[in-house]
């Protein structure tokens, strides 16, 4: 029985829906005119506008380096934290931990954002550091809400691998640490790789929090867009929207590859 | 031998906890604390803008408890219809989401196993990109001169461009289609592990598709629809960016307020408060969602 039924309609109007709005961005970032609506013609021209803009360029760079720092130190806090969750005899410290660690997945921003800098303007009366917001404030930030997802996919993982290959490896003799780097982190590397570039492109993509936690020194990208954005329309923003889909595309495009390539992989030996 | 395992096991354990339990009691309890504090004192025009709740004088410690805020909020009908239209917003976004994310999360359990991570992967991808681009894509779509306006201006359907963008519909759209994979993922995860014997029992029985979906499946994918629709609710609630790019000046969103307090007022304790009371009108929904998450885990524990 194969026919078209209510919800396979839905599913094809809805990613209709999901994509046209980008592929209409991607088709005015090749416009001539400078108004972003009309059509005039195709054009490279905004590209080279892009890259010869100094503060798009600098703000690129500084929530790149944030978004390296801050998902690297979520993956640790993170893998510890489902650890803990996953591992650990029930009790009121793991309840506490569990809840306090996935309270950022549903906290609104501007609730998340408004406390913490509420709590660096704190500390920086209390003890003069941080003197001034900056990069490692929002890494601060960043790394806590971003360890959150990072918590929950790394402890799915957890729960689904095989103990007994920890087990044996305690019982031959292997310290908990050992048998955790030798044995755990190879099991659950893709979780943990998952995890990683899941923060990479949260931390990329955060407006509200870093806006709240930063200073004068630090701008990254989506505030500096979100500043020109204000004003209007801008052919530039378009140019560089596509080159931010176009890199997600290709990032998402490997990882399904790869993780395609490894299922088929452990099929084929399992058969 | 095998003492010096025994003894490394509980430091191992203390650190493992330890590490991110101070990291999240610092940088997530101790703010929030901090927030509650500030909620209550009196603003000031100095750094920081707000006076010291406890002061030490004449060896009396002087706690002044400043309700002010909170009468304000309670008092000015600004605040009172922010929080209002935050939670229709909220609450109407929700129902869109669900009825074109349940549909979707349904056709894509339903399809063949091989396709499904792919499906699921071109729900997720424009999350991926940025949230802030994909608002503004519709900025250009909605605009009176914009992709919709000139495509009905063309097909002759209207003759003066409609005003979408900067009003409340503008924002709907925004919020629906940006939160519609957090919608789907849960629903998925969900109706992928429903029990098809289920569905062939009642067929069996003479159970119309219908019928079927009515009392089989929707009952079973409750804990999907509530997971759904929280994640979707909560951050909707304290939504900052698009009404302030969607919307107009009548699109007033609780976040949207608070931020004008916090950066342009620069009204410390009456941001603070505004947060408090926010945070107390999702306490329910909070609770919900951490109610389903504390299910899901110790299902597949």
């Amino acid at each position: 029985m194969k026919k078209l039924n209510f919800s396979t309609v839905m599913l094809w109007a809805g990613m209709f829906f999901l994509y046209a709005p980008m592929f209409i961005l991607v088709i005015y970032s090749f416009n001539e005119s400078k108004l972003v609506t009309v059509w005039a013609g195709f054009s490279t021209k905004w590209y080279g506008e892009l890259f010869r803009d100094q503060q798009i360029l600098d703000a690129v760079w500084t929530s790149l380096q944030v978004a390296f720092y801050a998902s690297t130190m979520a993956v640790i806090l993170g893998t510890m934290a489902a650890f803990v969750m996953t591992r650990f005899a029930r009790g009121w410290g793991k309840l506490t931990l569990s809840n306090m660690i996935t309270a950022p997945l549903v906290m609104p921003e501007v609730i998340t954002g408004l406390s913490l800098l509420l709590l660096f303007v704190h500390m920086a009366d209390f003890f003069g550091w941080p003197a001034e917001r900056g990069m490692l404030t929002v890494w601060i930030a960043h790394s806590t809400f971003c360890a959150a997802y990072v918590a929950v996919v790394v402890s799915s993982r957890l729960r689904e691998i095989d103990r007994s290959v920890e087990e044996a490896a305690q019982d031959l003799g292997a310290t908990p640490f050992k048998t955790f780097f030798a044995i755990t982190v190879p099991m659950i590397s893709p979780a943990l790789v998952a995890g990683w570039l899941l923060s990479f492109s949260l931390s990329l993509d955060d407006l509200v929090i870093a806006s709240f936690a930063s200073g004068p020194g630090a701008t990254t990208l989506p505030m500096v867009v979100f500043s020109s954005v204000r004003m209007g329309v801008s052919p530039k923003i378009n140019a560089l929207a596509t080159l931010i889909i176009l890199i997600v595309s290709l990032i998402a495009f490997i990882s399904w590859y790869f993780a395609r390539r490894a299922d088929i992989k452990q099929r084929s030996s399992s058969a | 031998m095998k003492k010096p395992l025994k003894f490394r096991l509980p430091k191992g354990q203390c650190w493992t906890i330890g590490v991110p339990y101070f990291w999240l009691l610092m940088f997530f309890a101790l703010p929030f604390a901090i927030v509650l504090k500030i909620s209550f004192s009196t603003p000031i025009i100095s750094i920081p803008p707000y006076e010291p709740l406890f002061q030490y004088a004449e060896e009396s410690l002087q706690i002044m408890l400043n309700l002010g805020n909170y009468l304000l909020i309670l008092d000015d009908s600004l605040y009172y219809n922010a929080y209002l239209s935050s939670l229709k917003m909220a609450t109407i976004s929700t129902i869109g989401c669900l009825l074109i994310g349940y549909p979707m999360a349904y056709a894509i359990a339903r399809a063949p196993k091989r396709n499904q991570t792919m499906l699921i992967l071109l729900v997720m991808l424009p999350s991926w990109t940025s949230f802030l681009i994909r608002v503004y894509a519709w900025m250009g779509i909605l605009s009176n001169n914009g992709v919709i306006n000139n495509l009905l201006m063309w097909t002759g359907i209207i003759s003066e461009p409609l005003q979408i963008l900067n009003t409340n519909t503008a924002v709907y759209i925004g919020i629906i289609y940006s939160y519609l994979p957090f919608m789907i993922l849960p629903l998925y995860a969900n109706l992928s592990q429903l029990d098809g014997s289920l569905l062939e029992a009642a067929a069996d029985l003479g159970s119309r598709s219908l019928n079927t979906f009515w009392k089989v499946t929707l009952p079973l994918s409750k804990g999907g629809v509530i997971a759904g629709s929280m994640l979707v609710f909560i951050p909707v609630v304290g939504e900052f960016v698009i009404p302030e790019l969607l919307g107009g000046p009548d699109s007033l969103m609780i976040g949207k307020i608070l931020w004008q307090e916090f950066f342009n007022n620069r009204d410390w304790p009456v941001a603070s408060a505004l947060a408090i009371v926010m945070l107390g009108l999702l306490i329910i929904p909070i609770t919900l969602f951490h109610r389903y998450q504390a299910k899901e885990m110790e299902k597949t524990a």
